[in-house]
């Protein structure tokens, strides 16, 4: 299996072309889906209208959008990602953050702020509840039965009766299943309190070498996909994850290099909307020329990244 | 003698079929009402009409009916603003409106993405604003059933007044205290084309009215007798002065159906076939007991209507996530009782006769004279037109009357402007 590969899109950019061209790009390029970046009180764009936005005019290529589980609603969050994962015919994604700034707090204006342990412990409630809502209509719950004049079948369509410390969520969906079904879940993790926390599919670390990224490769729970971070750069910047400033070869010399650790992939975060066009236009020719990345036949994200086919955990239950 | 004006221009807007049983599901011709190919079609359609605007609804929690998934009509939609921003690129002119609740999301997150929107539709943005008070969409929702009822038009208001703060802090630094919310911080999202998306409002009570007097650029009403929507354009508009607003800055826009035949005897008798499609055995038994409010499953829908009274209880009805229709329940049921007798009608007879809102029937040319008549008569500015078919609902419509329309002078050929504040004549 050759590795798979991701950009990281930060642009505060509110204009539609720009965007179009920029996730274009990436997907003529072959790569495997773009992250789009958000967060309250940043500017720029809502991240999951971007992903929607840019989806009727893309082919092949995840849309993975930034979502705070901290100032939303895990049902909003739910209908709104599956939406996506309708209207970009089963390319959606997903990556879970969580928000301690006391600003953002004050823009929403309902609660103090909490501590980082909280809002993960909250992050792993609302991954549950968002998952549950995903599977709570089977795929086969539209009968369309003329003789006994049901649309449904209700016993197809399940309560998630969700109740947490910091919400409760009764279900089921407004959204019938996706084409995915399960969308692409992932999270950036520093550390070992997220991936604990989080049932994600994908988790982006920040190692710093090869060994670095053996060792989380690791500890990973098994069947969870690692994509290691790697900021491209043709200047210096600073930065959570390794950085790097180099011509395309010994790119690819590093990339290469840091293949036997395990990692799944990489997601590169170019610094400058330069550097995404050097990674599309430069890097990933080389990659392929030297058998590191071949474009993923899959049709859905979860295919394009060896995930597999999401079975509905409502399957086979009883009328819940 | 008074100098010939030019005719009103007509508003026209395309609403997706819905979850009720307008949408008739059992027809041949019924596509996906989840694919986007189906919003696709239908959105394309409307911009190749040269509409003002696609109109959407918003789903907070599925229907229930005796305590159960209510399950006869449509159910399932997409969340309302991700599917509005995935038509921005499949259209270039059409205004793009969605439905969403004012007690189950906030200010900042709301009005960022309307801007978002706005931004990347080119100043296509609408909002129609809705607020619900109770507890069963609360059951979704990190807050519950907050909301008192008597306060739901004031959080409207609230709202309407915090989003367009934000919306003038061009991204900037803003500070909101009301009863409703305490926000402070930056907005982050530049002004948009449209400055303010446009905000559309429903409500024919006193205090619905008022708001959109108040707030909105635009309101729908269920007034469908021409002398009943002319006395509540009057009223509405008459309200506006004390607002220091003229008369043009709202727009009155009814939701309505039509039918078209190629006579008119050919459009009753479709009409009529639709409606049968409509009010299938189960689901007049179902709309029975929304008025009588109790378990009628007993009662054959071909047989005569029941002999016991509603009940009465308001605070516990059979059906919940859908608007309450009846103000006097014992009322109306004498009513249809008596009906019933007098012409010999089944239930499922006699839904069909009072639950129809089928307002336009006829040949192309009869609709399209009706629709002009209530344009320049001063009962509407326009019309949100709900076809009864999904996705090609509205393709006869566009084909076959909007021509004559424009014939008449009376709607557009081509798009004036590039935003829907531009089409729609808002300053």
């Amino acid at each position: 299996m050759t590795l798979r590969l991701a950009v990281a899109l930060d642009s505060s950019s509110f204009d539609a072309p720009e965007w179009i061209s920029r996730v274009r790009g990436a997907d003529e390029a072959g790569l495997d889906f773009v992250t789009i970046e958000d967060g309250f009180g940043r500017h720029g764009p809502d991240a999951v209208l971007v992903a929607s936005r840019v989806a009727p005019l893309t082919r092949d290529i995840g849309l993975v959008p930034v979502a705070t589980t901290t100032h939303t609603e895990p049902f909003h969050l739910s209908t709104a990602l599956a939406t996506l994962d309708w209207v970009s015919r089963g390319r959606a994604g997903w990556q879970v953050r969580v928000s301690p700034d006391p600003a953002e707090f004050a823009l929403v204006g309902i609660r103090e702020p909490l501590g980082v342990e909280d809002l993960l412990a909250e992050a792993g409630d609302a991954v549950e509840v968002v998952r549950r809502l995903w599977d709570s209509w089977q795929d086969d719950a539209i009968v369309k039965d003329v003789a006994t004049g049901r649309f449904i079948d209700r016993e197809r369509l399940h309560y998630i009766d969700f109740a947490g410390r910091f919400f409760s969520v009764k279900g089921p969906s407004i959204v019938p299943r996706s084409p995915q079904g399960q969308p692409v879940v992932t999270a950036l993790a520093h550390s070992a309190a997220v991936w604990d926390a989080l049932d994600a599919d994908l988790f982006f670390v920040t190692p710093s070498d090869v060994d670095g990224a053996a060792r989380i490769v690791r500890r990973i729970p098994a069947g969870r996909k690692v994509f290691a971070d790697l900021v491209v750069a043709a200047n210096p910047v600073p930065s959570d994850a390794a950085v790097f400033t180099g011509d395309t070869e010994q790119l690819a010399d590093l990339i290469a290099g840091w293949e036997p650790s395990g990692i799944s992939g990489f997601r590169l975060r170019p610094g400058t909307p330069d550097d995404l066009t050097s990674i599309t236009r430069d890097l990933v020719p080389v990659l392929r020329e030297r058998g590191l990345f071949r474009p993923s036949p899959g049709g859905t994200l979860r295919e394009r990244l060896g995930l597999p086919v999401a079975v509905n955990r409502y399957e086979g239950a009883v009328h819940a | 003698m008074p100098e010939k004006t030019q005719p009103k221009q007509i508003i026209l807007a395309a609403h997706f079929p819905g979850v009720n049983n307008t949408t008739v599901w059992s027809d041949p011709r019924s596509g996906s009402q989840i694919d986007f190919a189906s919003f696709e079609h239908l959105a394309r359609t409307a911009e190749r009409g040269r509409f003002d605007f696609f109109f959407l609804a918003e789903g907070l929690r599925l229907r229930e009916q005796r305590g159960l998934i209510h399950d006869l009509d449509v159910v399932g939609r997409p969340d309302t603003l991700t599917v509005l921003t995935a038509l921005a690129a499949v259209t270039t002119h059409l205004g793009l409106a969605g439905t969403l609740n004012a007690t189950y999301h906030e200010p900042y997150e709301l009005a960022r993405q309307l801007a978002t929107l706005d931004h990347l539709s080119g100043g296509r943005a609408a909002w129609n604003v809705v607020t619900s008070p109770g507890a069963f969409f609360g059951e979704n929702f990190r807050r519950g059933g907050f909301l008192d009822h008597a306060d739901r038009y004031v959080r409207a208001g609230e709202f309407i007044e915090a989003a367009r703060t934000l919306w003038d802090s061009d991204g900037g630094d803003f500070a909101i205290r009301s009863a409703q919310f305490g926000i402070a911080g930056r907005f982050g999202v530049p002004r948009s084309p449209q400055g303010h998306p446009v905000i559309l409002q429903a409500g024919d009570s006193d205090g619905g009215r008022e708001l959109a007097a108040k707030h909105s650029d635009a309101i729908f009403s269920r007034h469908h007798q021409l002398a009943d929507a002319q006395d509540f354009y009057r009223d509405v508009k008459g309200r506006l002065a004390r607002y220091g607003r003229t008369p043009d800055s709202l727009k009155i826009i009814p939701g309505v159906s039509y039918v078209l035949g190629d006579s008119d005897a050919d459009a009753q008798e479709k009409a009529h076939h639709i409606r049968r499609q409509q009010v299938s055995p189960q689901t007049a038994i179902l709309l029975l007991e929304q008025l009588w409010n109790r378990d009628l499953s007993e009662y054959d829908p071909e047989g005569p209507l029941p002999a016991i009274d509603p009940l009465l209880d308001e605070d516990d009805t059979i059906i919940k996530g859908r608007a309450g229709m009846y103000p006097d329940r014992r009322k109306t049921a004498a009513e249809w009782r008596a009906r019933a007798e007098q012409k010999g009608l089944s239930i499922r007879d006699l839904i069909i006769e009072v639950t129809g809102r089928q307002n336009f029937i006829g040949t192309p040319d009869r609709v399209a004279a009706q629709l002009n008549e209530y344009v320049q008569t001063d009962a509407c500015d326009g019309f949100i037109l709900v076809s009864h078919l999904t996705p090609s609902g509205l393709d006869d419509f566009v084909d076959r009357v909007v021509p004559l329309l424009q014939e008449r002078g009376v709607f557009r050929t081509e798009y004036g402007s590039s935003t829907l504040r531009g089409n729609l004549g808002l300053a």
